[in-house]
């Protein structure tokens, strides 16, 4: 559970699951895959083509704001994002990466530290470890809290549908 | 220890005597509400190796989202969730026509004080407009929860809301929770619950209580709530599906945060594009042209908020080359509404009568916006696209009074104080 990658620099407060992944895309079947040519669409409309797998974003206050709609979390990953460090993410947002085992990390001072130094940061890889809770940009390392309790049994199942799976299979 | 009423609802259905805020407890809900997304849920019901739901006399469906279903793919999720519906002996199944989910939930008497219910659908802090909590999730949990019967939760902290005074004649619900969200910004409650207090709290009707509550959603709010009162008892007299006691939040209870607001104060607002915290009083407004008016969804399309629409609109035409949308929130509304006249009011203004159901709301079908469009909606959420087209389109959000004599005007306007008098 250590990603290291290129990084996508979003400081906007607010980037919503509407921008995410558009309503109108929402009650249509797509596959994970598919949904992955939406990602960001109504944000940076050239992020999904542009996307390489292993990449890791960094955003800004309240990401993930909007609808509960799990596919803004389903669309990045499958377009291959492996970890979002940011300023604080919306609650919904927030829950479904954790069902989705998404590695979503509210950072502020990384976050804020990389926006300040974008132009000199934004060709560097960044280093997120998981287990230990730290983030390593250049000769920089942050700490956060790691995943813990049920949160954290969830995500080492591979997320919710697989945490359930298990369950139902002990019960039977 | 002094419990909020989110503490005091968790103790109740857990059992768990003093549930500490930031701890995660398994909670079995009262009701778990899902909507056209029940199509996508179903198939990760499955994929999870389930075959029978934990119990089909918990599970609320209602198809709101895409109704009646504007292409194929929508109306074979309709027909995949009606399948599973009778397979599997779901009770509370509302079809299409019926309204939208929110509405019907608390309508037809399945929202009482004290209980938990789970919505794959983030509005459903709408709910704590009747003491119960609750609690937005997503699709995959909505799914675990058919399967197992309970999902993770997080104990919040609470958020005080005191009201005070009385609301000016042209200022409603609507102006109050969007003055506030001005305020609070719209993460200002982020993983919080939020209670309304004070002395004003008693003036509020039901459906006043569930469009403030409605709008928590917009502060990222895990549950916003009113406590149950005289207001919630005569709501749900004739109503309440189940037996129900009045939870409280102890006196000496601790919040994380405390706001006062004072009604007298407010005046009529609207949130501007592209966010909704994003709040100007309307005298403030340089002049704005509208295109379009929607009056309807979960937030604003009850009885009286076609009523405040009609009061206004009632004898004259909207402005020429501008529409008026109305999609009344439920079959029930729009019955009433024909019944006293209001539908027969707003149509001969010139509004455009749709089937109850959420229509332009999410920009999925019905009433999209043109390129370049301009709305002033009684909706929700205002972000860019929200109404189905990106290009250089706004939207405004304020009460169903302001979508009536903007529509009226073709520019955004104040309702006028002399109607409502
Ligand atoms: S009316 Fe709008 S906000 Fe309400 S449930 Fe429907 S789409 Fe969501």
């Amino acid at each position: 559970m250590k990603f290291t990658g290129r990084m996508w620099i979003f400081p906007d407060k607010n980037i919503n699951t509407d921008q995410i992944f558009p309503g109108k895309y929402t009650y249509d079947p797509l596959t994970p895959e598919q949904m992955a040519e939406h990602a960001l669409e109504d944000y940076l409309p050239s992020f999904a083509k542009e996307v390489q797998k292993g990449d890791i974003l960094i955003t800004g206050q309240n990401f993930g704001s909007g609808s509960s709609r799990e596919q803004a979390v389903t669309c990045l990953k499958a377009a291959g994002v492996a970890a979002i460090v940011g300023v604080s993410f919306a609650r919904i947002f927030y829950r479904n990466a954790i069902n989705n085992a998404f590695p979503l990390i509210p950072c502020p001072e990384a976050a804020q530290y990389i926006f300040e130094h974008a132009d000199v940061l934004k060709d560097e890889k960044i280093t997120v470890n998981l287990i230990d809770g730290t983030i390593a940009i250049k000769d920089k390392t942050f700490n956060f809290p790691p995943l813990t309790g049920e949160a954290l049994n969830i995500f080492k199942a591979g997320g919710l549908l697989e945490y359930t799976k298990k369950k139902l299979a002990q019960k039977k | 220890m002094a419990q909020t009423l989110i503490q005091k609802i968790i103790s109740k259905v857990t059992g768990i005597k003093d549930p500490e805020e930031g701890s995660i407890v398994f909670v079995e809900p009262h009701r778990i509400l899902t909507h056209d997304n029940s199509a996508a849920i179903i198939g990760k019901f499955k994929s999870m190796g389930a075959t029978k739901v934990w119990d089909p006399e918990k599970i609320f469906i209602a198809l709101d989202h895409a109704v009646p279903p504007p292409d194929e793919k929508k109306a074979a999720n309709h027909t995949k969730i009606r399948k599973f519906v009778n397979e599997q002996g779901i009770k509370y199944f509302y079809d299409c026509g019926v309204g939208i989910c929110h509405q019907v939930l608390a309508q037809e008497g399945h929202v009482i004080p004290g209980v938990v219910i789970f919505g794959s659908d983030s509005h459903t802090t709408t709910h704590g407009a009747l003491g119960a909590a609750g609690i937005p999730i997503g699709r995959t949990e909505a799914a675990s929860i058919w399967a197992i019967g309970q999902t993770w939760l997080r104990i919040p902290e609470s958020i005080k809301i005191s009201l005070s005074g009385k609301m000016p004649a042209n200022v409603f619900a609507k102006d109050v929770i969007l003055t506030i969200i001005g305020q609070m910004r719209s993460d200002g409650a982020s993983y919080k619950a939020v209670e309304f207090h004070g002395a004003a709290t008693k003036d509020f009707s039901i459906s006043e209580r569930l469009t403030m509550c409605n709008m928590v959603a917009e502060m990222d709010g895990k549950a916003g709530m009113f406590q149950a009162d005289e207001v919630t008892e005569r709501y749900l007299k004739g109503r309440a599906l189940d037996l129900y006691q009045k939870v409280l939040p102890d006196k000496d209870a601790t919040y994380i945060k405390s706001e006062e607001f004072h009604l007298d104060e407010m005046v009529p607002v609207v949130a501007k594009p592209h966010n909704v915290d994003n709040v100007s009083p309307i005298a403030e407004l340089p002049d704005t042209e509208v295109d379009v008016g929607l009056l309807g969804t979960c937030t604003n399309g009850r009885l009286d908020d076609l009523a405040a629409a009609a009061r206004i609109l009632k004898g004259k035409k909207i402005k020429r080359g501008v529409r008026l949308l109305v999609y009344p929130a439920s079959q029930a509304v729009l019955l009433e509404g024909m019944k006293e006249g209001i539908i027969q009011t707003l149509v001969e203004a010139g509004g455009e009568l749709a089937v109850p159901a959420c229509g332009p709301c999410l920009g999925a079908y019905g009433g999209t916006l043109a390129p370049g469009e301009t709305a002033i909606s009684s909706a929700n959420r205002n972000f860019k696209g929200r109404m189905g087209c990106k290009e250089d389109t706004r939207i405004f959000l304020g009460s169903p009074a302001t979508v009536a004599a903007s529509v009226l005007e073709g520019r955004i306007t104040e309702p006028p104080k002399e109607v409502f008098k």
